[in-house]
């Protein structure tokens, strides 16, 4: 643990009021595989049990997101509610994986053309960089931005690059962009700050599909590396990409 | 279903409920309440930039909820009836009319069947609403008709589309008109605390309720940004600050330190650090303030923010009790003679007696 101070985990969630009818219990204002446990361990105490008048909860990378309804409890009410799921440990274990998946991507050349970039960043080789891409045991984060996009995390810390000053006009759907120890998965087409590594024919979003949105927090990825000319292969039908998914519950 | 009325009541189901669509402007799109339910999966809520309207829509158009409308952002566009259609014109007054009677805002209409209904630009606000009695039958995305355009949900309306219709629940009630206090030429915006308020130093804060902004040129259904004379708004905090959950009415800063207020189809998470939220109440005079017009924040306390939570079923009864049958001038009656006028003697202190 560091004693950074915008890291370090207060020994209970900041209690934040976020529009008029949500929550926010904050356990840092940094990602660090700390707050990813305590947000995940918060969500599952709170999924287990919900309290009276919850509606909707969500994660993000240090926060938990609630919406109460007020025709059913004050503001008041619901905070005194959520009171017992605050007291938690400092460092809870890793909730446990429920959904495992695995998804094809292909890594450098036309498919990441920024992975020279990541490499060198990372003092490393570029068959390093991908070979520790695909070894990250990663979970799904946090899900936003765009419907269904995960946020993946997190990298080893070697991976704690910063974002780029400028913004890449446009990388398309399925692009694997890399910054500070995490993976996006875009699904859609997009400008970024972040530095493309790879790419994937796994569409987390089609709102056509039987299941519209693949992936849910916590689910865990493993990237399972294929040669960029397999990739057209794999695009369109359920918009899955290929990718494997085991059910562990 | 037999016999000459249950022949025409078929015809009537036939044709009733369309309505197609001549021309149109650029950014029109079915809005009702939005999809609640998808934060989880990234998916904001989206529906009507300004939900008042659709409310006002329901009061003057005699509706139990708030149905679907047309959005229409700063133009309409024209459209035919295949059979009478009582409709509601609110949000931002437009220019209207059917043909060559021109219509007033904030009040139901008959468009009868062949007639066609022309709204042009806006005359002030951004987003004029054009709602129907009749049932809109749209298809459900992810349980919404509401297009979610930033998510890739629906599209806009284009020339030679057709809308469907259910049965109109209540033809026989009488035109209906609301008085409308205006929210679109900017004013005050109520602020309350949000998750990252304590990140901006104390002055700051200050210094937001006391700056005259304006509208800037950008804005969509996701935010508006604000310009202001003098230093931006920022925090030390801001650098390497992780993502977390946003909302409507947030108030973020970009990285030039200039307020931006996010709006109905704004993304779930953000990394820009955000002051304060414009509270429910004042979202419709957000959204609905134009390019150039001068807003103010005034902060309120969460307590008092949440007091002023919009409640849709007390903000439609209250409407309810403000409406007003319309009272027809006769110079606007062009067959002012086909009409019975004296169709009942009475002792003329009828109005009087009803008190």
């Amino acid at each position: 643990m560091t004693d950074d101070p915008q890291t370090r985990s207060p020994t209970r969630p900041e209690i934040l009021p976020l529009g008029p009818d949500g929550v926010v219990l904050r356990v840092a204002l940094r990602a660090s595989d700390a707050a990813s446990a305590r947000v995940q361990a918060l969500a599952a105490a709170l999924r287990a049990a919900p309290p009276q008048g919850m509606a909707e909860m969500a994660t993000a990378l240090a926060s938990v997101w609630l919406r109460f309804d007020p025709a059913l409890v004050s503001r008041a009410e619901f905070l005194a509610r959520l009171s017992p799921f605050l007291d938690m440990p400092a460092d809870p274990p890793p909730a446990p994986v429920l959904r495992r998946w695995t998804v094809p991507a292909a890594f450098g050349g036309q498919a990441g053309p920024q992975l020279a970039e990541l490499a060198a960043l990372t003092g490393q080789t570029e068959a390093a960089a991908v070979a520790g891409l695909c070894a990250a045991d990663l979970r799904v984060l946090a899900i936003g931005f765009a419907p269904g996009q995960p946020y993946l995390g997190l990298l080893p810390p070697d991976w704690d690059i910063p974002r780029q000053t400028a913004l890449t006009p446009q990388v398309p759907a399925g692009a694997l962009v890399v910054a500070v120890r995490q993976v996006v998965l875009f699904a859609n087409a997009s400008a970024t700050g972040w530095r493309q590594a790879g790419r994937c024919a796994f569409r987390p979003f089609l709102p056509d599909r039987a299941q519209p949105f693949a992936l849910r927090a916590g689910d865990a990825i493993r990237f399972a590396p294929v040669a960029e000319a397999e990739l057209a292969a794999l695009e369109g039908g359920d918009g899955l990409g290929g990718a494997r998914l085991e059910s562990l519950a | 279903m037999t016999g000459a009325s249950g022949t025409n009541a078929a015809n009537a189901a036939k044709d009733a409920a369309r309505l197609t669509v001549l021309s149109i402007g650029p950014q029109v799109t079915v809005q009702d309440g939005g999809r609640p339910g998808h934060i989880a999966q990234g998916l904001s809520r989206g529906g009507a930039a300004d939900p008042l309207a659709l409310l006002e829509a329901a009061a003057v158009l005699g509706l139990a909820q708030p149905g679907p409308g047309l959005e229409l952002a700063g133009f309409g566009g024209r459209f035919r009836a295949g059979a009478d259609l009582r409709l509601a014109l609110t949000g931002a007054p437009m220019q209207a009319e059917i043909e060559g009677q021109r219509l007033d805002w904030n009040r139901a209409h008959w468009l009868r069947a062949g007639q066609v209904l022309s709204i042009g630009g806006a005359t002030a606000g951004q987003y004029g609403y054009l709602t129907f009695a009749a049932p809109l039958r749209a298809p459900l995305l992810l349980g919404s008709p509401s297009a979610h355009l930033a998510a890739g949900l629906g599209s806009v309306l284009r020339a030679g589309d057709v809308l469907e219709f259910g049965p109109d629940p209540d033809p026989a009630l009488p035109m209906i008109a609301l008085a409308v206090a205006d929210r679109f030429s900017g004013g005050s915006l109520r602020i309350a605390p949000g998750p990252q308020t304590g990140l901006f130093d104390a002055s700051c804060r200050a210094r937001l309720a006391e700056t005259d902004f304006r509208r800037g040129a950008q804005a969509n259904r996701q935010g508006m940004r604000l310009e202001h004379p003098g230093a931006g708004f920022s925090t030390a905090a801001a650098a390497g600050l992780v993502s977390d959950f946003v909302g409507p009415g947030d108030v973020q800063m970009t990285g030039d330190g200039l307020p931006y207020i996010l709006l109905a189809e704004c993304q779930t998470i953000g990394g820009y650090p955000r002051i304060g939220t414009v509270i429910g109440a004042d979202i419709p005079r957000a959204s609905q303030s134009g390019p150039g017009a001068p807003l103010r924040f005034h902060w309120v306390t969460t307590d008092e923010a949440d007091r002023l939570r919009p409640d849709p079923q007390a903000m439609l009864a209250a409407l309810r009790r403000t409406a007003r049958p319309v009272i027809r001038d006769p110079a606007t009656i062009p067959d002012l003679l086909a009409y019975q006028l004296v169709g009942g003697v009475t002792a003329g202190d009828d109005l009087d007696r009803g008190k």
